[in-house]
């Protein structure tokens, strides 16, 4: 029987406990369990493995796979590959941190709590806004989270939705709000923005939220002065989707006045890990404190008038308000959290300044050396971040193909999400690419033409 | 205020730098040209400057205020607060698991891909059920994505039901979740023997009945006995059958909820499946469904071919998505990793001592603590203070009192039906000396409330904080630090 070194119970000692219990056997342990339905044979699950056994069987798996240690990758789209600082491992590593549950007992759990505090300090600090909460799954439940706030705020049903949001976003949106009334009304793109006179068009009394993303999902800064006012002045709410690390030198949303800021924290410390676990935030205003969200860490004091922290505002959750809660949320993404956090105060003011120059810099080297290609197109002009849609003389999944076998994984497919964009390939330039690998990149895609 | 431990906020210095970065190997633009003046930030970026020494001393000392599993008992009811596998953290770490982009081209992440397909084998067999999706990352994720699922089985068969069903002794999230989904929730009473009571479940079903959200064993603790009754009067009305599987511990090789007439299954792999809960996430809360409602399941889901394993994309009756990419990898690494160790033959005997603990603490401390619903239990059971409560010591004092004896408390006032309600879950992975401590605290609590009430009702002592107002920072909400002359202004 496989498992046994997490099992201490002996065979003597639950005969004992069984005695003890007045019980004869295990099966009287079962009783309550119908004969219909109680199963006979063993399951017929994969032989059991040493712990040997599993560790060569995980890792043959694992190396049946690219990752991005080997491989030079250039793919982004709302997971990146930023430097992860190794302090992050080894204090999200330890165990008092990631073998806690939900920090319940607070006078127990006084390590979880005041670094989700720090935390929520840091991510009002990062985005500009006043208040925030413990994370959510990621920047796309993230999304919806805002986006019910936004319709629980205003009393109105209808969100209006740019096209430049990262699609995988725009499509949790859409179903999640298939369930309810909630309606979400697309605004097209022009030249890789979002439409102001459709936007203008659509907005109405009946907008709950504009939902807007900068940079947006191709990379480009979106034009959001005057926005927020636009909105205000028929009293629906502007969302923002952030990247944090663009945060420390452009724009914060809050200067734009806007009303609720979300997004994917990945890229504060954790890695890709094929998609998961990633890290939703959502910050918005004190006054919409209450409408929040899951779990918010509060300062207190204890009995003795001792600094300390503890969950708060708990009457919105749904262990206390259920079916009237603002949220179904109970666990969210802590750990990742607290990666963030430690990200957050390892690189500082000024190493956060620097990684988003840094990925300034290296992406418009990139841009500036792919788009002079004979072949290579810009696909729209603007101010970018670290990404950039590229028009490629011929299919995106042939190039990647190609760029493979120079241990080069290539950018995002973008027909696959907007048809018309044919022939175009999202890149990502990140502070951890050299000059030599984006140099080896641009001599590629100049031999592939 | 007297200060307790110093904010990151209060320590550091201008100047100070933790961090190393590449540098700039490209020729440099001028930053006004890639980064306008009207685009960049103006507000003031406050964030503390520290050495990293510094940093990592901040965060060791916090870590050491904290309790944990790998501290000391833990039976925290619902919440399956097992030992969590240390070769698991190995497995999730490995560069070809951890540093994989989600939109590399399936040809690179083979490895990845079936292991998620291999996983999927092992809980449809665990669960008796024929699909499963990985993209709920929590278990009211996979609540809500499990409405969304059984809504559009219901809207493609042209009908339009909205009342979900949920007992009272039901988690918080299935009602909030039922609520998030758009439906209405109607709340079934639980009858004298603490299950769900058949003649209010009877008049309840109707053509309106999207389903029925059940746990099983419940969060009693007992086992529904009448389930196949149960699913014969959900389903004669129609309605579906949804499991939580938050207590799926107590069960695993004895029954599955696929033969019990569960039509949709939600698990934790960060509870039954030995995955840490980080302090609140991140978790895991895969959806399996009954093969008629695989067409619904979320985009994309594993398949194999010839050619290997791919993304399948092509379902044109699915709901969606529910999450950027395909849920919470790393810790599907680890629930597989624990399954393979256990095995079949492991996983019953998990069952087998989760249940052997629970009636073992159960039948010693009834004879101290009130138990309202006295039968076999399965994983966990649920005690009342109300004998404590008399004498002047509420559940929740119980819970503060156990802090000083390094243990943590069970879940307190949980399920709603139990007044002043203990709910204990031991778990498999503690040893009978654990347990006996366990016991002869609880006893100990029980003879201080009548020498000492004050004592408890003031209690903890010994941790590093004590007992905290609650009701001040709710009342006076403060989420984030700010300077202290900046306090004065609010």
């Amino acid at each position: 029987m496989g498992g046994q070194h997490f099992l201490p119970l002996t065979q003597l000692e639950r005969q004992e406990m069984l005695g003890a219990m007045g019980a004869k056997s295990v099966a009287d342990l079962f009783q309550d369990i119908p004969g219909e339905i109680l199963l006979q044979g063993p399951l017929a699950l994969p032989p059991t493995l040493s712990e040997t056994e599993v560790f060569q069987h995980l890792s043959s798996l694992a190396a049946k796979n690219k990752n991005t240690r080997e491989y030079v990758s250039f793919l982004g789209a709302g997971v990146y590959d930023h430097f992860i600082p190794s302090v992050i491992r080894h204090i999200i590593g330890r165990t008092e941190f990631y073998t806690a549950y939900t920090p319940y007992q607070a006078e127990v759990s006084q390590g979880v709590l005041q670094s989700i505090f720090e935390y929520q300090t840091l991510i009002c600090q990062l985005t500009g806004m006043e208040v925030t909460n413990a994370s959510l799954y990621d920047g796309a439940t993230a999304l919806v989270e805002g986006a019910v706030m936004a319709c629980g705020i205003t009393r109105r049903s209808r969100v209006l939705l740019s096209r430049a949001v990262n699609p995988f976003y725009r499509q949790v949106l859409q179903s999640y709000f298939n369930g309810r009334s909630y309606k979400v009304e697309e605004i097209p793109l022009q030249s890789g923005k979002t439409d102001p006179d459709q936007l203008q068009h659509s907005l109405s009394e009946e907008t709950a939220a504009l939902i807007v993303q900068t940079p947006n999902f191709f990379g480009l800064l979106e034009d959001l002065q005057g926005v927020a006012d636009l909105l205000h002045e028929q009293g629906g709410l502007l969302l923002v989707v952030a990247d944090p690390l663009s945060l420390p030198i452009f724009k914060t949303p809050a200067e734009y006045d806007a009303d609720i800021v979300v997004g994917e924290g990945q890229a504060l410390g954790s890695p890709s890990s094929f998609g998961g676990p990633l890290l939703g935030f959502l910050a918005t205003r004190e006054k919409y404190l209450r409408k929040l969200p899951g779990r918010i860490v509060g300062e207190t004091v204890d009995i003795n008038g001792k600094r300390g922290f503890v969950l708060t505002l708990q009457t919105r959750e749904q262990h206390i308000r259920r079916e009237r809660a603002t949220s179904n949320i109970c666990t969210n993404q802590a750990l990742n959290a607290l990666a963030a956090a430690v990200y957050l105060v390892t690189l500082g003011p000024q190493g956060l300044r620097e990684v988003a120059g840094l990925c300034l810099q290296k992406a418009a080297y990139a841009r500036e050396k792919i788009n002079s290609l004979a072949g290579y197109a810009e696909a729209f002009p603007g101010t970018y971040f670290k990404e950039f849609p590229v028009c490629i003389p011929g299919e995106a999944p042939a190039l990647n193909k190609k760029l493979l076998q120079s241990r080069i994984i290539g950018g995002l497919d973008l027909s696959k999400f907007y048809p018309e964009l044919q022939n175009t390939m999202l890149l990502c330039v990140t502070e951890k690419r050299t000059c030599a690998e984006i140099d080896l990149l641009v001599q590629e895609l100049e031999a592939w033409r | 205020m007297k200060k307790g431990k110093a904010l990151i906020f209060e320590m550091g210095h201008a100047g100070r730098r933790g961090y190393s970065l590449p540098p700039l190997d490209v020729p440099p633009k001028p930053l006004a040209e890639l980064l306008p003046q009207e685009l960049a930030r103006q507000l003031p970026l406050e964030i503390p400057e520290l050495s990293e020494g510094e940093i990592v001393r901040h965060y060791t000392n916090l870590s050491r205020s904290n309790f944990a599993v790998d501290l000391g008992f833990y039976p925290l009811g619902s919440c399956t607060m097992k030992y969590n596998p240390k070769i698991n953290e190995e497995a999730a770490g490995l560069p070809g698991f951890a540093f994989l982009h989600p939109c590399q081209d399936g040809s690179t992440v083979q490895g990845a891909l079936e292991l998620i397909h291999r996983t999927e084998e092992c809980l449809k067999e665990i669960t008796g059920m024929a699909r499963f999706t990985f993209q709920p990352v929590a278990g009211a994720h996979g609540e809500i994505t499990g409405l969304l699922v059984i809504q559009a089985y219901h809207r493609a068969r042209g009908e339009d039901r909205r009342r979900v069903l949920v007992p009272d002794s039901a988690h918080g999230t299935n009602p909030a979740t039922a609520a998030m989904a758009g439906c209405e929730v109607v709340q079934i009473p639980s009858d004298a023997r603490g299950m769900v009571d058949l003649a209010a479940l009877q008049k309840a079903v109707d053509e309106h009945t999207a389903a029925l959200m059940l746990t099983n064993p419940n969060t009693l603790g007992l086992f529904e006995e009448d389930i196949l009754e149960i699913s014969r009067l959900v389903h004669a009305a129609g309605g579906l059958l949804y499991y939580d599987g938050a207590n799926l511990n107590a069960i695993m090789g004895y029954a599955r909820p696929g033969d019990m007439g569960f039509d949709v299954v939600h698990l934790n792999l960060h509870k039954t499946f030995s995955a840490p809960h980080g302090g609140g996430g991140p978790g895991s809360g895969p959806l399996g469904v009954r093969e008629e409602l695989a067409p619904f399941l979320p985009l994309p889901v594993v398949e194999a071919n010839e050619n290997g394993y791919y993304l399948d994309y092509e379902r044109p009756l699915s709901i969606g998505k529910v999450h950027s990419f395909y849920g919470n990898f790393a810790v599907i690494v680890k629930a597989y990793t624990y399954i393979r160790m256990l095995g079949a033959d492991g996983l019953k005997q998990v069952s087998t001592d989760a249940v052997i603990n629970a009636n073992y603490l159960m039948s010693r401390l009834k004879q101290t603590y009130h138990l309202p619903y006295d039968r076999l239990c399965k994983h966990e059971f649920v005690l009342s203070a109300v004998k404590q409560k008399k004498k002047g010591a509420a559940a929740a004092d119980v819970a503060k009192a156990l802090l000083d004896y390094g243990m943590h408390p069970p879940t307190v006032y949980f399920p709603l039906i139990v007044e002043e309600a203990l709910m204990v879950e031991p778990t498999e992975t503690e040893s009978k000396e654990t347990l006996d401590q366990f016991i002869a605290a609880m006893e100990e609590i029980d003879r201080r409330i009548g020498e000492n009430l004050t004592e408890i009702t003031r209690a903890p002592h010994s941790t590093p904080v004590g007992r905290l107002d609650e009701v001040k920072a709710a009342r006076q909400p403060r989420v984030r630090w700010s300077r202290e002359k900046d306090r004065e202004k609010d």
